[in-house]
């Protein structure tokens, strides 16, 4: 019989807060994390502002040696192994130093890039005839795989320890295929997350197809404005989120915190046909992602009480609603609550997925509706199809039973979770 | 340079590391890198980084796979500063 998966910890490194606590109040509060940064003004970037974590040197020394920090240049690894770390002992989970593997448990760990400033480094000593100074960790801090494997060396795991990466959707991803290995019993916890490097050589691909914004620069914490009718491309950001996730009967053997249920969820590609492409989404595969989630939860349209969207702050957010509401078939005031986590993280890339599965979470957990800010200018072509009163802009305190959560990527990739209250 | 003054200066590069602390303190001669001091045999290129560093001298790839202890690295940096 399959497994029933839970959640049992959370971890995070978001731009608007570091640590459950902090994030859990950022996000209650609205609080944004958008800063402009002088690096990118300096380096003529179009867009100034960013959603970066903010680390303490606590923070990096409790969970890195000083031999591990030395010559260390990857943010996403940083991002990845904190936010990883902090769901492990929010599980009441030690890290394994014992002789003896942890067989039962692995992780899913996704990037998009892996240290791509040690991989700047690196090309510049490679170019400069000096490859034997490059030292003994450039392979580990760029291979993909990266953050997997530290994160699997600091916990001693034994089962599957790998990285995932599918743009967008990277930390959803992980999530899903981390549920479905312990729904199939090869696994019975799995550490699931995403993470993303920070920096002018992640976002400047980005600022060059001109996706992100270049009218707020002198005003960041307003910048990101999903669902916004003055919305204007998104905000780039970067940090990592993680979560435990734990077959049932493991939770309740050991007692465990439960936060909420995985029900299940769908991954799939729109194979950039139709009006799917590279960069665009194809509707029809949007829409069977969603459906075929609800289908895979055993749940129906009218079940789900809020969306958490992937909403970047693009032009496309108006057709992200368009097909959320012909998958439910809900419009109007019939539509679930929804809301969008990069008003005020920015979008955090391959690191989005997960931090967003955070915030729906603890939305489960603690019975509340993060508000949706900068969009009092809510876009016409929005509230066409949606009532405003869906739309959240201040805190909403509500038991929750069910939350879809959903994002898109590059590649035309789609993946929908449907996280459940646990009771 | 005396083998006391040789030790001092390497003391200090193999200590970021060394994790068997307590052999580190005891360091000599006979010292041995992977089995005394348990450097993790990975971080042998960043040790042959760093003396290359503080003697500003080059070691090559001959060397560098003879420089397993305290021993060899002091002959082997002695014979570098010799040839400069």
């Amino acid at each position: 019989m399959d497994n029933r998966v839970v959640i049992t910890g959370l971890g995070v490194v978001a731009p608007n807060g570091v640590g459950i606590s902090n994030f859990t109040d950022a996000i209650k509060n609205g609080l944004s994390g958008i800063k402009h940064d002088p690096q990118l003004e300096a380096l003529g970037f179009s867009c100034q502002i960013v959603g970066k974590p903010n680390l303490t040197p606590l923070q990096i020394n409790t969970c890195f040696t000083a031999l591990e920090l030395r010559n260390f240049n990857s943010s996403g690894i940083l991002y990845g192994v904190i936010a990883g770390m902090e769901a492990w002992s929010d599980a009441g989970l030690e890290p394994n130093t014992g002789l003896e593997p942890d067989w039962l448990s692995g992780t899913i760990f996704g990037t998009g890039t892996s240290g791509i400033d040690k991989f700047r480094e690196s090309i510049y000593k490679i170019d400069g005839l000096d490859v034997r100074k490059l030292g003994s960790t450039v392979v580990t801090q760029t291979m993909a795989s990266g953050v997997s494997a530290y994160i699997g060396g600091k916990l001693g795991l034994g089962n599957q320890v790998s990285t995932n990466s599918s743009a967008c959707i990277t930390g959803t991803e992980s999530i899903l295929m981390s549920y479905e290995r312990i729904k199939a019993g090869s696994a019975t916890r799995m550490l699931a997350g995403s993470t993303s490097d920070s920096g002018p050589f992640i976002w400047g691909g980005f600022d060059a197809m001109k996706v992100c914004t270049y009218k707020h620069n002198d005003m960041p914490a307003s910048g990101s404005r999903p669902m916004s009718e003055t919305a204007s491309g998104f905000v780039p950001g970067s940090g990592a989120g993680a979560m435990v996730l734990e077959s049932l009967q493991s939770a309740l053997a050991r007692g465990a915190k439960i936060y909420a249920e995985i029900l299940g969820g769908n991954i799939n590609s729109g194979g950039q046909l139709g009006t799917g492409s590279m960069t665009a989404p194809n509707s029809i595969a949007v829409q069977r992602c969603i459906t075929k989630a609800m289908e895979n939860s055993k749940i129906n349209a009218l079940d789900i009480d809020a969306i958490n969207g992937h909403l970047t702050a693009t032009s496309k957010d108006a057709l992200e609603i368009e097909n959320w509401s012909m998958a439910l078939q809900r419009k109007g005031k019939d539509f679930p609550f929804i809301n969008s986590l990069k008003s005020t993280t920015g979008h955090c890339l391959s690191a989005a997925g997960s931090i967003e599965c955070v915030a729906s979470v603890i939305q489960l957990k603690e019975g509340f509706l993060f508000p949706n800010i900068n969009c009092n200018d809510l876009h016409p072509e929005i509230t066409k199809i949606i009532d405003t009163e869906t739309i959240p802009q201040l805190l909403i305190r509500k038991n929750l039973n069910i939350i879809a959560k959903a994002n898109f990527g590059f590649g035309d990739v789609n993946a929908c979770v449907i996280f459940k209250k646990y009771d | 340079m005396t083998n006391e003054e040789l030790i001092a200066k390497l003391k200090p590069i193999v200590a970021s590391y060394a994790q068997d602390k307590a052999a580190l303190e005891k360091i000599d001669k006979d010292t041995d890198f992977i089995k005394d001091l348990k450097i993790n045999s990975a971080n042998l290129v960043d040790v042959v980084l760093d003396v290359e560093e503080e003697f500003d001298i080059v070691i090559d790839n001959t060397s560098m796979e003879k420089m397993l202890s305290v021993g060899a690295a002091m002959d082997i940096i002695e014979a570098k500063l010799q040839e400069k």
